[in-house]
């Protein structure tokens, strides 16, 4: 299979980015968390992204199109382990998110995107040519709504919410017509509050929160708050590395994870933000760019999901620790500490190449 | 399976769309960033260093307070305050009842204590506790991570001499009120301050006060210290030098003990007060330690009045003392000269009045002097009513009764000239004759203060120099920034042959077998005069009525010496047996103070700053030779 490709037609301007984005993550990681217990999450970071990469290049050199005949398997298979994770998981606060496989503990979530991905890049390349049926709609609903039932019920709201946009960029891509969007979006906001019944008070408390953020400056206002004085206090460059007080001082939650695009901001000031997010705005316009390339219509599908989901989870992350949006635990790519995270984020970048560097094969 | 080629050209149109999304995106994105570190950079920069920056104060140590001879008379001492963080009230209120038990002090108090900061100054920390005790300190100390939000800081606690000594004179130092917090002298105290509430603590505050220091510390989330961000060092009070004489003080107030009265020494040629004690005294140190309730309600309803500084506050018929303003003033209006006399019988009718001498026999055909050595009623009688009130009172004023002295401390009181104008005006009344001719022997009406009385008669033996009484001297105040309370002495026209008569009249009434006799010092040029007086003032009168207490009051006011006095002192005994040791009491000071300037040298030639007391108390009797 591999007779006619090349490395050099891999994506090294995307791998570098996302290198560049990697290491920003590193020494932020390095920063927030040295002297404290999760002293050296930064060396653990390295090792993740070093396997990654391997990992990645790994990827690209298997035809994605064999990978998408597997899809429904690996989709049934991910639906399992979901499954799995919510009976044997280990249950950390309250939550059961994690399956531990071998001495490691993983997260099916992450893992899920690409397994849908997979197969709705598989479907939409299928006969219907760009003219969706309501029948085919139905398909993907259900198609996304098990796994994401099932990740919701771990509870993690926020990663089974990231599955619809996803969808939603791969059905805009399809072809969906605009109307169709409208209507799903009235469907949502009729359905929103029969879904606020079945919230769990936590997410209740976080989204009134973000309605209402002085209304508990002490629980989950706190988190917004101290993420937006530190944010603020950076100014235009930032209190240095290691410098920024809400980072160092523990006044900004986790600040390695989820919170970490607000200590960066804060020790690196507005030119660091800008840098930062230059580098996620060209990692995706890149994305997109591979897409266009793509040979076939799958793999087109299969970067345009990859593409979306990298586009919300900066979006809804970065959303957060600015305050424009409610605090989701949804983790920065590539810069938030988290094994599972990297390492999805490095296979859908083998993905991404192992179309690439067929463009112009056949 | 295998994947149709498809042209992926049909996409193309929602690819591009999804490129200007992701610029869309980018840019709402950044515009946040935009709005929290450049446009509102300053207001989340002020957030992140209330967060994490403590601000203690270093409480600048007061001033010390030194005697003419720099001598320490108040002192500072070490001791602990305990401070909550300001933004911290929330754990605060949670932690009251525990905190409450730990310290040993009352859950109302405490919660009162904290509710005075709530008006004023955000962001100051709040005052739990002044010099706390070791006990309290111990358990923060080993309790620090339940009470993060609570600071220890080492204050200067004020150290006052013990047994009450001078304490009217030295005043005392206490929480700042919220009343006092609108004076404009006190408009850079902060709630919680400690600042002089009485006496020289109170004149001088702004001298002595000095300048608290902030310490700013790094605290982390939890609120523990992390590290000493930077200090601004407090600036320490001055110093202040008084005029009081600690030998002639000491000797006042060992020779007043339990009895009620003031005593005031002053330098006549300058104005400077050697010694001024009011009794009964109390102790300063009670107030500094925040005054318990129980102590506050023992001072305040003793029917004797400590808290009163009777030296510049009580207001008493002088009695036969004005005597020397009454002979002055006739003599300078020329009503009477020194061949005036006048027949003493025992008594005499005044307008259809009967008033007595205070010997019943008489003393006979008398002239100004006898009048004065002998203290004669009667002479007194005729010389007011030739002199009239209306002069009487003119001459009172100019001698320097009637309004303040000017001294500085506090609340001095101006005491009474009565005349027929201030009866209309205070009372509605018409003057009666006869209120003359009680008003001619320092009754009545008529009411003065120690302080005025030594001011007065020194100011007539200066030959009309009457140097306005103070207890700093004005070199001091100047060097320490402040204007000098102008003016510095009044000059009032006497006629050389009034001051002589008045002069050697007084030192008749010591040395030539008058009334003063136990005020004579062998070998020194003493004068003086005694006064008993039975009403204290018509509201003293009033409030007193039905009291069995109210007894005479016994003056003493003697000087040395006759011309030109170096010392006069103002002795007041409250409670009539008391009344003879008032000149003795004068005559010890003056000795005092000769003594000291015979061996001054030698004493001068200690170390000042020493806290050494000099040879005190009574010296031998014939030391003058």
């Amino acid at each position: 299979m591999g007779k006619n490709i090349s490395l050099r037609d891999f994506d090294w301007l995307l791998l570098g980015i996302l290198l560049v984005v990697a290491t920003l993550g590193i020494v932020q990681i390095y920063s927030a968390t040295e002297g404290t217990r999760f002293a050296g999450a930064h060396l653990r970071q390295i090792y993740w992204v070093l396997m990654g990469l391997a990992l990645a290049f790994f990827v690209s050199l298997y035809d994605y199109r064999s990978l998408l005949n597997y899809a429904p398997w690996l989709y049934l298979a991910v639906l399992i382990l979901l499954v799995a994770t919510l009976v044997t998981g280990a249950e950390i606060s309250g939550a059961r998110r994690w399956l531990r496989i071998g001495g490691i503990n993983f997260q099916i979530s992450e893992v899920t995107k690409l397994a849908i991905i997979l197969l709705l890049a598989r479907f939409f390349s299928g006969p219907q040519e760009g003219k969706l049926s309501w029948a085919d709609l139905g398909k993907v609903a259900v198609a996304v709504g098990l796994p994401a039932v099932l990740i919701a019920w771990q509870p993690d709201l926020g990663t089974a919410l990231t599955l619809v946009p996803m969808v939603l960029v791969m059905l805009f891509v399809a072809g969906l017509k605009l109307r169709y969007f409208a209507l799903m979006l009235l469907v949502g906001m009729v359905s929103l509050p029969i879904a606020w019944q079945h919230l769990k008070p936590y997410q209740k408390e976080r989204i009134g929160t973000f309605l209402e953020p002085e209304q508990d400056p002490q629980r989950a206002g706190y988190q917004v708050l101290q993420s937006k004085i530190a944010v603020g206090s950076g100014q235009l460059w930032g209190k240095g590395t290691a410098q920024g007080t809400q980072t160092q001082l523990r006044f900004l939650p986790v600040p390695h994870t989820d919170f970490i695009f607000a200590a960066y901001a804060e020790e690196h000031g507005f030119f660091g933000v800008l840098l930062g997010l230059l580098l996620y705005f060209a990692a995706a316009i890149r994305l997109v760019q591979n897409a266009q390339m793509a040979p076939d219509a799958a793999g087109m599908f299969l970067i345009a999901g990859i593409a979306g989901v990298w586009m919300f989870q900066v979006f809804v992350n970065v959303g957060m620790v600015v305050g424009y949006l409610p605090v989701t635990g949804i983790p920065l790519p590539l810069m938030s500490y988290g094994g599972s995270s990297a390492m999805v984020a490095f296979l859908a970048v083998g993905l991404v190449n192992s179309v690439r560097v067929r463009r112009f094969v056949n | 399976m295998e994947f149709a080629q498809k042209e992926t050209r049909f996409a193309e149109n929602r690819l591009t769309l999804l490129q200007w999304g992701v610029v869309a995106v980018f840019l709402f994105l950044a515009s946040g960033f935009w709005r929290l570190q450049i446009l509102q950079s300053n207001y989340y920069t002020r957030l992140a260093e209330r967060n994490h920056i403590k601000q203690l104060p270093i409480p600048a140590p007061r001033g010390r307070i030194l005697d003419r001879h720099a001598r320490v008379l108040v002192d500072n001492s070490p001791s602990f305050s305990i401070l909550a963080q300001w933004g911290e009230k929330k754990k605060l209120q949670e932690h009251l009842p525990a905190l409450a038990e730990g310290l040993g002090i009352d859950l109302a108090e405490l919660q009162q204590q904290v509710e005075k900061f709530k008006r004023r100054a955000p962001y100051q920390p709040i005052v739990i506790r002044e010099n706390a005790a070791w006990r309290q300190v111990a358990f923060l100390e080993s309790h620090r991570s339940e009470f993060p939000e609570l600071d220890l800081v080492v204050a200067q606690r004020r150290l006052y001499p013990s047994q009450g000594f001078a304490a009217h004179l030295l005043g005392y130092v206490g929480e700042v009120s919220e009343s006092d917090l609108d004076l404009p002298e006190l408009a850079l105290s902060q709630p919680g301050d400690l600042v002089g509430k009485a006496g020289i603590e109170r004149q001088y505050n702004a001298v002595v006060q000095g300048e608290d220091g902030v310490r700013r510390v790094v605290v982390d989330s939890r609120g523990l210290d992390v590290a000493v961000l930077d200090e601004k060092p407090p600036r320490p009070g001055r110093d202040l030098r008084l005029t009081i004489d600690e030998d002639l003080q000491q000797v006042a107030e060992e020779g007043f003990r339990e009895e009620v009265g003031a005593v005031v020494a002053l330098d006549p040629r300058t104005g400077e007060v050697l010694a001024l004690l009011s009794r009964p005294t109390f102790d300063p140190n009670l107030f500094t330690t925040g005054i318990s309730r129980e102590n506050w309600s023992k001072l305040t309803t003793d029917q004797d009045n400590p808290l009163l500084n009777r030296s510049i506050q009580a207001q008493l018929a002088p009695g036969s003392v004005h005597k020397i303003l009454l002979g002055t003033a006739a003599l300078e209006a020329g009503t009477a000269d020194a061949n005036t006399t006048y027949y003493c019988p025992g008594g005499a009718v005044f307008y259809g009045r009967y008033f007595q001498c205070w010997i019943k026999h008489g003393h006979g055909r008398v002239n100004l002097h006898q009048a004065i050595v002998q203290s004669c009623d009667v002479f007194f009688y005729n010389l007011g009513k030739t002199l009239g009130i209306e002069r009487m009172a003119e001459y009172s004023v100019r001698l320097g009764l009637g309004q303040k002295t000017g001294i500085d401390l506090p609340n001095e009181e101006s005491g009474t000239v009565p005349s027929p104008a201030w009866k209309e005006r205070v009372f509605r009344q018409k003057w009666y004759p006869g209120e003359t001719i009680s008003v001619s022997i320092g009754q009545g009406a008529l009411t003065v203060t120690p302080l005025q009385l030594a001011y007065s008669i020194g100011g007539i033996a200066s030959e009309g120099f009457f140097a306005r009484p103070h207890l700093v001297f004005s070199e001091e105040v100047k060097a320490a920034g402040r204007k000098v309370a102008a003016p510095a002495a009044v000059r009032v026209s006497l006629q050389e042959e009034t001051v002589a008569m008045i002069s050697d009249a007084l030192y008749g009434v010591v040395n030539e077998g008058g009334t003063g006799g136990r005020a004579r010092i062998p070998g020194l040029d003493v004068g003086g005069k005694t006064g008993t007086a039975q009403v204290a003032s018509v509201q003293m009168v009033r409030s007193a009525k039905g009291a069995t207490h109210l007894r005479d009051n016994g003056w003493f006011v003697g000087l040395a010496p006759r011309r030109n006095p170096e010392i006069v002192v103002a002795v007041l005994y409250q409670g009539g047996e008391h009344g003879a040791l008032a000149a003795p009491l004068a005559r010890d000071i003056i000795k005092t103070y000769f003594d000291k300037k015979k061996e001054v040298q030698p004493h001068l030639a200690q170390t000042p700053e020493s806290n050494q007391q000099a040879t005190v108390g009574p010296v031998p009797a014939d030391s003058g030779g």
